[in-house]
């Protein structure tokens, strides 16, 4: 039975290259058919190695890869209905535009003029019409990239999986072909897996980020839920945006922890699902940076349910917010994203005393 | 764009010049430039002179000797070459060597790629494959010549060019092509194997369209070194080729026997033929990578 749609299956994925040291650790992972998954994590986490596993071009030491509901363990790349797109592209030096398109229709055996036609429907679907016969070295990086995407799109694969297919572009035009390769997978229908370290590209684009640390997952969901409710430090870390902090729980009220730290005193962090916890225990709680409001002492602080007296330390204008970094608190950094039409109306500056508040649900207990 | 270069460099070599008053330079160029014009005029000279020598007595007519000065201009020496039974075979050995070579080139180059492709990963034992083949390349080799020659003997086979000669020469071919094809390799991208693999391409696929067309240069350049160092080994030819001589062998029995301009021109002669084929090789290299690179470059 020819597979005929894009799910991935990933269930307990063990890889190891020399038997003691896993790569990638007992992955399991669903991702839906047409959907834009990205595997997020730093070098070395074992995301490009899950990509290849995937696209066959290397087999897990245990475990089951399913495409379309099907095992494709041990089978060649082609007979999984998956195209990869390689970190460079991979582009063949020697073929022009037309014809490395059409590579995988002329190993098919299919005749000149019929490869030529497909070939040249596609380069017209990346707007490449006019580069047809320059070779990969006369191309810019952008383009190279259209060429990569149309020549792994041109057998009609359900998987498209992409090894940092951003990487080897300068900043500007990183984010125009995230959105170029988000329009791609809307026009082509299929799944996508994009593998990344750049968080910000992470979650832009895709529909379901997997963060990923020494080859386990740590957290999968959709993009929004990764950034604003990170499950541990690491994730929360990972992603930015956040301030993790630590303390001790100095007691239980209701569903909330009062945490107490050198600095801070009751912090009130709502449990979640960690209703075990007692008091005594030491935790990581997080807060956005964009979630902390800075007072200046002498004005009051109203109804914030966190006080942490501080001072600012630096003062960084990002353009539509200020970046205020403030004296640290305990063993953590406390960053406060002020925007910037708010934070001119009263400007601090370095050396400034400021409270640093919160709403108490706008915390969150990490794991 | 070279042209403002140099002019860049030649005005930072004034200033440097005017700042450390390093000699008196004319047309702002240090002294130094011309004593390593000088160095490497000298070097130009003792590398070509020998040679250009013997070109050049190769053209005498038929009053010609062995030295200069010239006397007269023809083409006298080279028809005796091919016509006087006196000067020895000169066409067979001719004939052999060119077909020796090609053998060589073939096999050099078809060992010396699966060879580059097998050392991209480790092996078990391939430093040590690595080290014999060193060893073979630097093994003296008349010793080595001698050697093929007594174990041929000890095993009662009969020397000739086209077998025991063949691999002796092949010692010393292969080693070269299988090194140059390292250098080629490490310029070749895994990925682009691995792309054709993910596009469908059996492994047969890959390598006709794919690893072969993207070395190609390389393997030129194998076949080069290949088909030169065969055509001219002497010591490892020399107890090797049985009682029919290869062209380098005719030439050194030559020098014993033949005593006129008649050696000049066959030197005359295989020179042309080396430099012909040096040039088709590197013409060759020089259309594929032309062909890779016309049109306009995009940005």
């Amino acid at each position: 039975m020819p597979i005929d749609n894009g799910s991935i299956e990933l269930a307990g994925i063990v890889k190891s290259y020399d038997g003691i040291n896993r790569v990638v650790d007992g992955v399991n992972l669903r991702i839906a058919d047409g959907s834009y998954c990205c595997f997020l994590g730093p070098s070395g986490c074992g995301k490009t190695t899950i990509l290849r596993m995937i696209a066959g071009h290397e087999d897990p030491t245990d475990g089951e890869i399913l495409v379309g509901g099907q095992q494709v363990v041990g089978l060649a790349p082609v007979d999984r209905r998956t195209a990869m797109m390689f970190q460079s592209y991979a582009l063949f030096p020697h073929l022009n535009v037309r014809d490395n398109i059409a590579f995988a229709l002329r190993v098919r055996g299919m005749s000149t003029p019929e490869r030529r036609k497909a070939a040249d429907a596609m380069i017209e679907k990346v707007r490449l019409t006019e580069l047809a016969d320059r070779l990969p070295a006369q191309l810019s990086g952008g383009q190279q990239q259209r060429v990569a995407l149309a020549r792994a799109a041109i057998t009609g694969p359900k998987v498209l999986l992409l090894d940092e297919p951003l990487s080897a572009l300068d900043e500007q035009l990183r984010v125009q072909m995230r959105q170029e390769l988000r329009r791609m997978q809307r026009d082509l229908g299929i799944t996508f897996i994009h593998v990344t370290h750049t968080q910000l590209e992470a979650i832009a684009i895709a529909d379901t980020v997997v963060v990923m640390e020494k080859g386990r997952i740590k957290q999968a969901g959709p993009s929004r839920d990764v950034y604003d409710q990170p499950r541990d430090r690491y994730v929360a870390e990972f992603l930015g945006g956040q301030n993790v902090l630590s303390g001790r729980i100095a007691r239980i009220e209701g569903d909330s922890a009062m945490i107490s730290a050198e600095d801070m005193r009751d912090v009130i962090v709502p449990l979640g699902s960690r209703r075990t916890l007692s008091a005594g225990d030491r935790v990581d709680f997080a807060v956005r940076r964009d979630d902390v409001d800075l007072t200046r002492p002498e004005v009051s602080a109203g109804s914030l349910s966190a006080k942490v007296p501080s001072r600012v330390r630096a003062v960084e204008y990002q353009g539509n917010f200020v970046k205020v970094i403030l004296d640290i608190v305990g063993n953590d950094e406390l960053i406060a994203y002020v925007p910037d039409r708010v934070f001119y109306r009263d400007p601090l500056s370095v050396g400034d005393v400021v409270i640093a508040g919160w709403e108490k649900d706008k915390t969150r207990m990490l794991a | 764009m070279t042209d403002q270069l140099s002019e860049h460099g030649g005005a930072a070599a004034l200033r440097g010049s005017r700042r450390r008053s390093l000699a008196p330079s004319t047309g702002g160029r240090p002294w130094t430039f011309y004593i390593l014009a000088a160095l490497f005029t000298l070097y130009v000279v003792g590398l070509y002179g020998p040679m250009v020598c013997i070109y050049i007595l190769s053209f005498q007519d038929v009053r010609g000797g062995l030295v200069f000065p010239m006397r007269g201009t023809s083409l006298h020496w080279f028809i005796d070459l091919f016509t006087q039974v006196r000067t020895g075979d000169v066409k067979g050995a001719f004939s052999r060597s060119i077909r020796l070579a090609m053998v060589v080139t073939v096999i050099t180059v078809v060992i010396s790629f699966m060879s580059g492709l097998a050392f991209r990963k480790r092996f078990a034992g391939d430093s040590v494959v690595f080290y014999l083949m060193i060893g073979s390349l630097v093994a003296p080799g008349l010793v080595l010549g001698i050697g093929v020659g007594l174990i041929c003997n000890l095993l009662g086979i009969e020397t000739s060019w086209y077998t025991t000669a063949l691999g002796a020469q092949l010692s010393w071919t292969l080693p070269f092509g299988v090194l140059v094809m390292f250098a080629v390799m490490s310029r070749f991208n895994n990925a682009w194997e691995e792309a054709a693999r993910d596009l469908g391409a059996s492994a047969w696929q890959t390598i006709w369209l794919v690893i072969i067309p993207i070395l190609a240069p390389g393997l030129v350049a194998v076949a080069l070194f290949g088909f030169t160092l065969s055509y001219d080994e002497f010591t490892r030819t020399l107890l090797t080729a049985g009682s029919l001589n290869t062209l380098p062998l005719e030439i050194w029995s030559m020098t014993l026997n033949v005593t006129s301009p008649s050696l000049y021109a066959l030197g005359t002669v295989t020179t042309l033929i080396s430099f012909l084929i040096i040039g088709i090789c590197l013409g060759t290299i020089a259309r594929i990578q032309k062909r890779r690179a016309t049109g306009p470059v995009a940005h």
